[in-house]
């Protein structure tokens, strides 16, 4: 059986939010709509799951709440203040990213991957300070990659590089942190294993952790709140809410597999 | 902080390793200078020999300098392109840039023919080369940059390089066809490299321009780091990657485009020398890679016009063949050892 939905806590503050946006993209012959009047709400200390299947435009969503492409329509405001009139470094003092996509080679250590995150914060030539240093130790211990520090970045599992990218952002101390897909290629133990730090960052050091993931149980089970992205609705809501109101039932259109809202989980038929 | 320590020592013997070769270089030749006579001619002091002076002035300080110079300029560029296109085997020889500007000189030096006669002393001018070259040099650089933006396979970028190679060499030839012999000979002359005929007046623009391409790399240690983890991170950190990459494709062309106008087109130290800093620093960090790329460039390049000049030899090869015997083994060593290709 998953959590009880449970009351959140009043002393919450909404880092980001939308106000009817509609997002999508234009090529040179028209413009692709993917969903509209989108009002979403990200708030302090809350872990965020964002799921839909392949290309339902997941990634289109998060490239426009944070910034990388132009709404169609809408705004999206972070810290009450319109995205759109951030400039990079202010950006990035407020917002943070872990991507999917692969490190080019290098012979980066885990030590200084972390130290990266500091880079808006320190001078023209990225000297790290004391404070900063003491950042970066900070968020490897709350991340437990201490042991990796010398490592280089190549020589570690997929499971500790996730790790060890959480802890860039971490040491980029924003408010809130977007991660794409942070489980794939991980195995369950290691899935299990990076949702529970997500939690536990959010409940430690009140950020808003938004991430999309394919791993619905595992999301149901832990997130605070959840955004469901099918072509019908994008709606946002506590998992169990979710399931009362049949939110996940329409998420595939595909007869054989079945939400089972008694196991809060899918099953195949 | 063991690295600290092994770091600093590594760069006293570096730093000690060039001041031995900037005398070596100064000391050997078709004539060998006692290192005595080196310093006090140096220093403004009385050397054994009226001549040794002579020699050290006017003929073996400017070459060292320019060695200096171009070993410097054309490591960095090899350094900052290897980071931006995220491209170990990147630098301004492989990726055409040399080509490029060698297109450009042969333009003005056997195109001259073709320009009215008062362009013609400008094209011919110093400043007309270095000007045709640095043109040169960016068109090729940007045009990669293009390629790179459409192709994000790291060896058809190499191709696309390798192409732009061979079609200069075709446009020269075509343009060889229509030139005359004294056209050839001063064009021929230039592509085979030359540290050694540059005025003081030459060596004084060169080193400006140089020192200016050095300063805008120095600048963009922060953003070449960032860059380690890709373009999309490096944004999320606060980058504006267009300005970033602006200062960086600037600062490359200025360094290729004036070194290869005033010394030629000098292959594969731009590629190889970055890797021997990186293979002997163990490290990606701008900051050390820089300072260690700078020395070691320069190291080598003294070193290879020491070579050329066959101590106690009479002839002198050209800088280019050189180059190239050493470089070309080191390049095929790095891809073999592809795995340890950072």
């Amino acid at each position: 059986m998953f959590s009880m939905c449970l009351k959140s806590s009043p002393t919450m503050k909404t880092i980001l939010s939308t106000s009817n946006l509609t997002i999508g993209y234009k090529s040179k012959k028209a413009t692709v709509t993917i969903a509209e009047n989108l009002n979403l709400n990200l708030d302090s200390g809350k872990l965020i799951s964002l799921i839909g299947a392949n290309g339902i435009g997941k990634s289109t969503l998060l490239r426009t709440i944070t910034g990388i492409q132009h709404p169609l329509g809408g705004n999206v405001f972070l810290n009450d203040k319109n995205i759109a009139a951030y400039n990079p470094l202010d950006l990035a003092q407020n917002l943070s990213l872990v991507l999917t996509e692969k490190l080019p080679p290098s012979n980066l250590s885990v030590f200084e991957l972390v130290a990266l995150g500091r880079q808006p914060y320190t001078n023209w030539i990225g000297t790290l300070t004391p404070e900063d240093i003491e950042k970066v130790q900070e968020a490897m211990a709350l991340t437990q990659i201490e042991h990796l520090a010398q490592k280089r970045h190549f020589e570690i599992s997929d499971g500790q590089l996730q790790k060890v990218l959480i802890a860039r952002a971490l040491a980029q101390d924003t408010p809130l942190i977007i991660l794409d897909e942070p489980t794939t290629h991980l195995d369950l133990l290691h899935k299990v294993s990076l949702f529970k730090l997500l939690k536990k960052l959010t409940q430690e050091t009140q950020k808003c952790i938004l991430f999309s993931t394919h791993d619905i149980d595992l999301a149901i089970q832990l997130s605070d709140e959840m955004i469901i992205m099918t072509p019908e609705f994008v709606v946002q809501d506590e998992p169990c809410n979710l399931i009362s109101k049949g939110s996940f039932e329409t998420l595939f259109k595909d007869e054989h597999i079945v939400f089972d809202a008694e196991k809060g989980k899918f099953v195949i038929t | 902080m063991a690295n600290k320590k092994r770091n600093t020592i590594l760069f006293i013997v570096l730093g000690l390793g060039l001041l031995l070769m900037f005398f070596a270089s100064l000391s050997l030749g078709s004539v060998n200078i006692p290192f005595r006579d080196v310093y006090a001619s140096l220093t403004g002091g009385q050397a054994s020999k009226s001549t040794w002076e002579y020699i050290i002035i006017n003929y073996r300080l400017p070459k060292a300098i320019t060695a200096i110079l171009v070993g410097t300029g054309l490591s960095i560029s090899g350094l900052l392109m290897q980071t931006l296109f995220r491209n170990p085997l990147a630098g301004p020889y492989v990726l055409g840039l040399s080509s490029g500007a060698s297109l450009g000189v042969a333009f003005v030096i056997l195109g001259a023919g073709f320009l009215p006669s008062f362009l013609k002393v400008i094209a011919l001018s110093s400043y007309g080369i270095v000007l045709a070259s640095t043109i040169g040099s960016t068109l090729v650089l940007l045009l990669v940059l293009v390629v790179s933006q459409r192709l994000r396979d790291t060896m058809a970028i190499l191709i696309v390089g390798l192409m732009f190679g061979s079609f200069t060499t075709a446009i020269v030839s075509v343009l060889t066809y229509f030139s005359t012999a004294e056209q050839l000979q001063k064009f021929t002359f230039w592509s085979l490299g030359n540290l050694g005929n540059l005025s003081w007046k030459s060596i004084t623009v060169l080193s400006a321009s140089v020192f200016f391409g050095l300063v805008l790399s120095a600048g963009s240690i922060k953003p070449l780091n960032a860059l380690l983890v890709g373009e999309n991170y490096a944004r999320s950190m606060g980058l504006n990657l267009r300005k970033a990459r602006l200062i960086i494709i600037f600062a490359t062309s200025i360094l290729a485009g004036s070194i290869t106008a005033f010394a030629g087109p000098i292959a594969f130290i731009g590629l190889a020398v970055p890797h021997i800093a990186k293979l002997t620093f163990q490290t990606s960090n701008h900051m050390i890679l820089f300072w260690s790329t700078l020395l070691f460039g320069a190291i080598i390049v003294l070193f290879c016009d020491i070579v050329s000049q066959m101590p106690g030899f009479d002839v002198t090869l050209p800088i280019n063949a050189i180059t190239s015997i050493i470089g070309a083994p080191v390049v095929i060593w790095l891809l073999i050892r592809k795995r340890n290709f950072q």
